[in-house]
């Protein structure tokens, strides 16, 4: 009898120890570059806090979950500013933080990942897009939460030739980026059956992005710009530099809808994204940052939920352990967007649906029905296994 | 004696089959649609709140509580006249609730503020707020009345809370993004579905552990299209219902194996599920399709189907 009464005690005694020592802290950080960069438009106009404010939610939502696991997460930010070294910041914040979110240029990503792949800290890019982090130039200490450019043009590319609008007028920028997000465009229009009936470049002469008189200017050049084009049904526009795209919407010489930089763009999240539950974690945003949520700012909370879902599923805040979970088979991330989220295991990039927005709503999600995949529907998006020229080392 | 007896017998026999009432909240179109069970047509649309999904009737049966999430509560419907009555209590963004045996005590899951409020139902007033994990939402109670069961849905728990301390006195990880919980007659299980994992979990629920898990294949269907939801279970606890969401179909479960022995095809997106008192029917809310699907739940078989508004979410029956 006293046995049997012992037992139990015994546990409760236990249980109550083990709520009463410290808890595991996990330590978070945030490398990103100081200064925004300027938009055409002024709605899209980035806050200080951008990424770091979703980085910020998820550190919330994962410590409401952790107290119930006697876990407790923090984060440090550090921005660089120009001619600060990244590296010399990455080490300093490796210090206290097995963990670090990055919104870095892709050298300077790389740069940072050589330097602290022998002190196992694991990274996660929340903010480049570029395909040789995840194909030529991978590494195997980070992990992609943000899409990738041939992710984002397979995901419109889809939902185009869905909508029957096979015929493409292509617009580059004259910048580096614009003319891979328009290889990753061309890509997409082989892949799914499209034409791009022409392409045109749109140089940038330099000059101010906003000025007074600026609008009667843009309503004569851009009709100018598009006019004798052949048939065509949509204008497809890779402008990442921000240059032009956003002055295209209703100044074509046809009239026909715009897509790509401008018009239909496609993004990892919206702010008008609200399927999935997603309002609740809108609301979230809102009430911690006073502003709607970005996609750098999704990008950044998938990546600390990350960490979050695997330090709870496998009750530990070590790192190497929960490396190897999050880059193990077992592992999947909820975020909203109505299918769970899985890691490629060829280049870790995270697999996501890619939601398709005009500024005001959410058109469309990619994959598209009909988009098959033997594995994934999600690998219909982006550079697939088989053509990977990955090697994580 | 005997012939009393037998005369009831007979009068059993030859009376129509009883028919019952379900109230279907539908999410979109901010009504209930009314549905008699003996003709399965709708037979009133009730204007409600914003965002109507969970809906539940008072343990008399006098009264149906649905939660109007937009607008911030719970309002209440006179079965009789069918007109709201009254609003109670919750907190923000109300999405589902349980009641205690008696109908005295009413918990609610909302989803914006990680807390469950505790309503007393008499009294229409509140009692109280207990913390929770990220996104609470599947709430229910042990047959004992002594635990409630809340599963958060970002922070991927099932909290058992002592109702009379109302703390929390087990956290239990389950698969991605839990949203029903539903306990065993006996109570021996606590059956939790998880809509991103795609299973549902088992729990012992004296040990707190997840003792086993009932997985998903549908031929020709791709897994993410299996989204667990609401459940339901016979009262003889052999046979579980699942809802899967997009997959289109509520699996049949073999609860002593934990084996999926049937699949049933309903309408688009179903999400929650209701018996009819005598346990021959049940009824699936389809939101994708708005109708609601009838089940003949001895043959195993879908046997109807009612439109009603649009995005059909919640269903209660008339006890």
């Amino acid at each position: 009898m006293i046995r049997w009464l012992l037992g139990p005690i015994g546990l409760c005694l236990a249980a109550a120890q083990a709520l009463a020592t410290d808890p595991v802290t996990i330590g978070v950080g945030y490398l990103g570059v100081a200064g925004t960069r300027s938009t055409l438009s002024l709605v899209e106009q980035p806050a200080d806090n951008d990424g770091v404010a979703g980085a910020k939610l998820a550190i919330e939502d994962n410590n409401t979950t952790g107290k119930f696991l006697n876990q407790r997460f923090t984060l440090e930010e550090r921005r660089i500013k120009e001619g600060e070294d990244v590296v010399q910041a990455a080490t300093a914040l490796a210090e206290h933080n097995g963990f670090i979110v990055t919104d870095l240029p892709a050298d300077a990503l790389l740069k940072v990942a050589d330097a602290l792949r022998d002190r196992g800290t694991l990274l996660f890019n929340a903010g480049a897009i570029d395909e040789r982090l995840r194909e030529a130039d991978c590494r195997a200490n980070v992990i992609h939460s943000a899409p990738t450019r041939s992710m984002l043009a397979d995901a419109l590319g889809q939902y185009l030739v869905w909508k029957r609008w096979p015929r493409w007028l292509l617009v580059v920028g004259s910048h580096d980026e614009d003319k891979l997000y328009a290889d990753a465009l061309r890509r997409a229009a082989t892949r799914f059956g499209a034409k791009i009936v022409q392409e045109r470049t749109f140089e940038d002469t330099g000059g101010a992005r906003r000025t007074d008189s600026g609008v009667t200017l843009i309503q004569r050049q851009m009709p100018v710009f598009t006019q004798q084009a052949p048939a065509y049904d949509v204008l497809v526009a890779a402008d990442e530099s921000e240059v032009f795209a956003a002055y295209l919407p209703y100044r074509t010489w046809d009239p026909r809808p715009v897509a790509g930089s401008a018009g239909l763009v496609p993004r990892s999240w919206d702010a008008a994204q609200d399927q999935w539950g997603a309002t609740q974690m809108q609301n979230r945003f809102m009430k911690l940052n006073s502003r709607r949520m970005t996609a750098l700012d999704m990008q950044a909370w998938t990546a600390v939920r990350m960490i979050g879902e695997a330090t709870s599923r496998t009750n530990s805040g070590d790192v190497k352990k929960v490396s190897d979970f999050i880059k193990g088979p077992d592992f999947s991330v909820a975020a909203f967007k109505g299918t769970k989220l899985t890691l490629r295991d060829w280049n870790l990039q995270l697999r996501q649906p890619i939601l398709l927005v005009d500024g005001r709503m959410v058109v469309s999600v990619s994959p598209q029905e009909g988009f098959l995949h033997q594995v994934s529907e999600l690998d219909t998006l982006g550079y697939d296994r088989p053509e990977s020229k990955c090697k994580l080392k | 004696m005997l012939r009393v007896g037998l005369l009831s017998g007979l009068v059993l026999v030859t009376a129509p089959a009883h028919a019952f009432v379900a109230y279907v909240s539908n999410e979109k179109s901010n009504t209930v649609s009314v549905i008699d069970t003996d003709s399965w047509t709708v037979t009133k649309t009730i204007k409600v709140g914003q965002r109507p999904r969970g809906i539940e009737f008072t343990r008399d049966g006098k009264f149906v509580m649905v939660a109007v999430g937009d607008d911030d509560t719970i309002q209440v419907i006179d079965a009789k006249t069918q007109a709201i009555v009254d609003t109670l209590p919750s907190g923000p963004d109300p999405e589902l609730f349980t009641q205690d045996a008696a109908g005295k005590t009413l918990y609610v899951a909302n989803e914006n503020d990680n807390t469950v409020t505790v309503i007393d139902l008499e009294k229409r007033a509140r009692l109280g707020d207990i913390q929770v994990g990220v996104e609470p939402e599947g709430m229910t109670i042990s047959p004992d009345g002594k635990i409630l069961i809340n599963t958060s849905e970002t922070t991927n728990m099932a909290h058992f809370i002592d109702t009379a301390s109302r703390q929390i006195v087990a956290n239990v990880l389950v698969d991605a993004r839990p949203r029903f919980a539903e306990f065993k007659h006996d109570a021996s299980e606590l059956w939790v579905s998880s809509e991103i994992g795609g299973t549902v979990s088992i729990v012992d629920p004296g040990k707190h552990e997840v003792i086993g898990k009932v997985n998903f294949e549908i031929p020709g269907l791709r897994k993410e299209a299996v989204q667990p939801v609401g459940i339901g279970m016979t009262k003889d606890d052999k046979t579980a219902f699942v809802a899967l969401g997009p997959a289109n179909r509520v699996a049949v479960v073999d609860v002593a194996t934990r084996k999926v022995t049937k699949y049933l095809l309903v309408g688009q997106r179903v999400w929650h599920m209701a018996f009819t008192p005598d346990e021959k029917y049940l009824l699936t809310t389809n939101g994708v399709s708005n109708d609601v699907s009838v089940i003949d739940v001895a043959a195993q078989k879908v046997i109807k189907t009612i439109q009603v508004g649009e995005l059909p979410w919640g269903i209660t029956i008339a006890p």
